[in-house]
């Protein structure tokens, strides 16, 4: 976050107290702390601290492990928040529990450390009114009881936003309680069977290994362990007989058909032999088969769970409320939710603030950002009659809107509709554990058969209990272990590095990829504007010149102002400063009038005609020039990662063809392909026509991979074999991926790759022993050489190899390791 | 070992029990929020600032 690239910024000398970022020179905001004054560098950050203190909370300030984001008070999202409190919004997300006890469920942001939940606990206990409140760490999800006679929603979310976080409520919904009851219930059934394991093998135990057991004794035992299996059997293995039944029903046995199988045949068996009071019983393999399993299962749904819930909740926000003027031209303001707009309604947009729905300016004049959109980067400018698409932002000043289409039918929702169809055509790549497991069915059965007939002929006494050791000892334990052993530690480790996999099959075929296609908005670049070139007119200085600039767009928020402040000297002092929308800036400096803006703008101060420089790398020039003529051309342009040309060789050492599709224009776009050496790329491409691009790389057999962030790349994101979204970019960009990149660095690509390869090696690995043990094992059940006891050290040390082999991807370290900041990064205020 | 014909019937009761208060606990919640008890227990009041907290039990 230094300002010049190379330079690196001095140590302050005086850090925020509260969020860390150093004070500027000359701002005074005191902070009492303990009997001492310490600074803040803001007003925002200063109230947030003051309220932290003063209501007792100070001992977050010694207990917090991460520094916290600058608040941002936005005094109109603030008066918003009293929409909350209108009975037809609670509807959706308050649940009535009496007259006036109220329970809602709140999403929690800005939350980075395990002080920020105590503090907000705290926090928001000591309101009055609250009847409790519990933050659950894990999900940074918060539930809230109220009396409604006593405090009002809106003032609980005003608390969580002034000691700086800002708190929404949301639908926690219906999946969300699906997901509540299968996660308690595979956690009933893991304990059920571990509990069954563990006391089944206390009675096995002695029945190995003791010599003078009475028959009374190994009875009394065998209908323990029975009593003790019926319910592991019944309850905890329920889920592969089902599954395994669909899989028959479908006709493609995957691996809940030889589990099945095994745990079936030896249960019966076992029951028999307790029964008939001869043969052996298997109890002892059959509950340990049951949890191991279950282990398998449990961890791989945890680790699926915890990366697609962040992403689910950000789109199940409740929608946001936006001003609406009634009674336009007059400037009457109401706040309204955006779901109660009509067709025709005048609607204020602050800068800011996001577009609720598509539209017509009436007045205003402002740059909108439609970069999640249409991928366009730059912010378009938007005057009187252009039209506004819902989702993009306003960024710079005021604009009245009138809206023409809601809902369904704005283009966002086309989008949607667009991502839902190529998600459903999109091609299903077989996973490798399910084609082993079906050859691996059909080879058993037919052993087995060979077998049983065989031995019926031999002997047909001995035919049962040869067929149930042969199913037993088969141990597709360690075949059912070994893809979810690796996938899970894989998908834990990748989570480590900073990519979250929101789907199953992301890592098999992320290992195979063989093109990955980039969008050049947000993921190549930074998406925001910086100064490339300077070039002064003769007798100008360069530094002089962007300090002037600086100083001109000392007061504007928008991306060029921010580009041309960036690493420029302070200290020209401006008068009269006269923002012209869409044009640029004139000021007094030193009583001569200085224009910085387009070169019309600016050529009407010194009445020559000012021609751009050539833009070969696709810059935008902004001109700076006063009464006695031009002073300098500031090139501006978006600017590539830091990391991604080495990122991108990585990848191509991998092996990986890559390409470029982007929304933006030709110029920009191949600027950034020569720079990136990419050799393939494509400008100007609508989402239909990267969709089209993204088919035809499928149809020539490739498998492709798609980096993207934007609304506009959902569809593709979809589409693609393997999709990778930006943490920093549209939620359902994010919905629509099958990983989430988290924080900037493209090198994680690369390391994905690697780390899925690996992984990749390792199920085979882990497949091929599976497969080679049963080479030994089937052969020796088959001549009748294998008894209980061997079985079930057979399958546990198998299955313990095939855990340990995949516990190697823990410790996989990438080419790029993650410098590890002492505090996650921010956003810049 | 005759005994066993008391422990063994006794050992499937504890397990029952065991088992009865693992489901007990998956129903209340207990296993909601596996990380944050481990995090809130450090970062209980050790030294509560002299002000409201302590005053309001005073009174």
């Amino acid at each position: 976050m230094s300002n010049s690239p190379g330079l690196v910024s001095p140590p302050s000398f005086f850090s925020c107290f509260h969020c860390g970022l150093p004070v500027p020179d000359g701002a005074h905001y005191p902070i009492q702390y303990e009997g001492h004054e310490e600074q803040a560098c803001c007003r925002g950050c200063q109230a947030v601290a003051q309220t932290i203190i003063d209501s007792g909370q100070g001992a977050y300030y010694t207990h917090r492990t991460a520094l916290p984001a600058t608040p941002q008070i936005a005094e109109s999202e603030l008066k918003k928040l009293g929409l909350y409190d209108l009975p037809e919004i609670q509807e959706s997300f308050v649940r009535v529990e009496a007259e006036h006890i109220r329970e809602a469920a709140l999403i929690l942001e800005n939350i980075v450390c395990a002080a920020c939940i105590w503090l907000n606990e705290r926090h928001i206990a000591q309101l009055p009114g609250v009847l409790s409140v519990e933050i659950n760490y894990a999900t940074r999800r918060a539930r809230v009881r109220w009396d409604n006679s006593r405090i009002q929603l809106s003032d609980i979310l005003k608390a969580v936003s002034d000691i700086g976080y800002i708190a929404h409520p949301f639908d926690p919904g219906r999946s969300d309680d699906i997901y509540r009851r299968e996660r308690n219930t595979a956690i009933k059934r893991l304990a059920i069977a571990g509990l069954g394991m563990m006391q089944v093998m206390m009675y096995a135990l002695p029945t190995y290994t003791a010599t003078d057991m009475t028959d009374d004794i190994r009875m009394l035992m065998s209908w323990a362990s029975l009593i003790l299996t019926i319910p592991v059997v019944l309850y905890s293995a329920w889920p592969f007989f089902l599954g395994a039944w669909r899989d028959l029903k479908r006709k493609t046995p995957g691996m809940d058909v030889p589990v099945a199988l095994g745990v079936g045949s030896a249960f019966v068996a076992s029951i028999y032999s307790t029964f008939s009071g001869h043969g052996e019983v298997y109890y002892d393999s059959v509950t340990m088969f049951v949890f191991l399993l279950l282990t398998g299962r449990f961890l791989e749904m945890n680790a699926r769970r915890r990366a697609g819930a962040a992403v689910e909740e950000l789109v199940k926000l409740i929608p946001a409320a936006t001003t609406r003027l009634p009674d336009y031209p007059a400037t009457t303001e109401e706040e309204v939710p955006v779901v109660r707009l009509k067709v025709g309604d005048h609607i204020l947009v602050r800068p800011g603030e996001t577009i609720p729905a598509d539209g017509v300016v009436v007045s205003g004049d402002s740059a909108v950002s439609e970069a999640l959109l249409t991928g366009e980067s730059l912010p378009v400018s938007k005057s009187a009659h252009a039209r506004v698409i819902g989702g993009s932002l306003n960024q710079a000043s005021p604009l009245v809107i009138r809206v023409d289409k809601l809902g369904a039918d704005t283009r966002l929702a086309a989008i949607v509709r667009l991502l839902d169809r190529a998600q459903s055509e999109k091609p299903r790549i077989g996973k490798m554990a399910d084609r082993a497991a079906a050859w691996f069915v059909g080879l058993l059965l037919v052993i087995t058969a060979l077998v049983g007939l065989a031995w019926y002929l031999i002997d047909p006494s001995r035919v049962l209990w040869i067929v149930v050791s042969i199913l037993v000892v088969t141990c597709p334990c360690a075949l059912g272990l070994a893809t979810p052993a690796a996938l899970t530690t894989a998908t834990g480790r990748l989570t480590r590095l900073g990519m979250l996999t929101t789907r199953g099959h992301a890592l098999e075929t992320l290992a195979r990829m063989t093109d990955l296609v980039f969008d050049k908005t947000g993921t190549l670049t930074r998406g925001q504007l910086s100064v490339r070139q300077v070039i002064p007119a003769a007798g100008h200085d360069a530094a002089r010149a962007r300090a002037i600039a600086a100083a001109l767009e000392a007061g504007s928020e928008h991306p060029i102002a921010r580009a041309l402040r960036e690493g420029a000297a302070s200290g020209v002092s401006v008068e009269q400063v006269r923002n012209q929308p869409g044009q640029g800036v004139e000021a007094m400096i030193g009583g001569v009038r200085h224009r910085l803006g387009t070169p019309a703008f600016a050529s009407a101060c010194c009445r020559t005609d000012l021609v751009p420089p050539p833009s070969p790398d696709g810059e935008s020039w902004v001109v700076l020039a006063n009464d006695d003529g031009l002073i300098a051309w500031f090139g501006l342009a978006d600017s590539p990662r830091a990391d991604a040309a080495q990122a991108l060789r990585a990848l191509e050492q991998q092996g990986i063809r890559l390409h470029l599709l982007s929304g933006d224009g030709e110029a920009a776009v191949a600027a950034t392909a020569r720079q990136l050496g990419i050799g393939v790329w494509r400008a100007n491409a609508l989402p239909e026509d990267k969709l089209a691009y993204v088919k035809a790389l499928q149809d020539e057999g490739r498998v492709v991979g798609m980096v993207g962030d934007g609304i506009n790349d959902a569809p593709v994101l979809a589409a693609a074999q393997v999709s990778i979204a930006m943490g920093e970019g549209a939620e359902v960009a994010q919905a629509a991926a099958d990983m989430v990149m988290l924080g900037q660095r493209l090198a994680i690509l690369a390391d994905g790759v690697a780390l899925a390869r690996k992984t990749h090696r390792i199920i085979r690995q882990n497949l091929g022993w599976a497969l080679g043990y049963n080479l030994i094992a089937i052969p020796a059940a088959a001549l009748g050489h294998v008894t209980p006891w061997m079985a079930g050290i057979g399958m546990s040390a198998s299955s313990l190899l095939v855990v340990l082999n995949a516990l190697r991807l823990a410790d996989f370290k990438g080419e790029n390791p993650l410098p590890q900041p002492a505090v996650p990064q921010r956003k810049p205020a | 070992m005759e005994i066993l014909y008391l422990l063994i019937p006794l050992s499937l009761v504890l397990v029952g029990v065991i088992a009865w208060i693992m489901i007990w606990a998956v129903r209340a919640g207990q296993f909601e929020d596996l990380e944050g008890p481990a995090q809130s227990i450090i970062m209980d009041d050790d030294n509560p600032a002299p002000d409201d907290s302590t005053t309001k039990k005073e009174q």
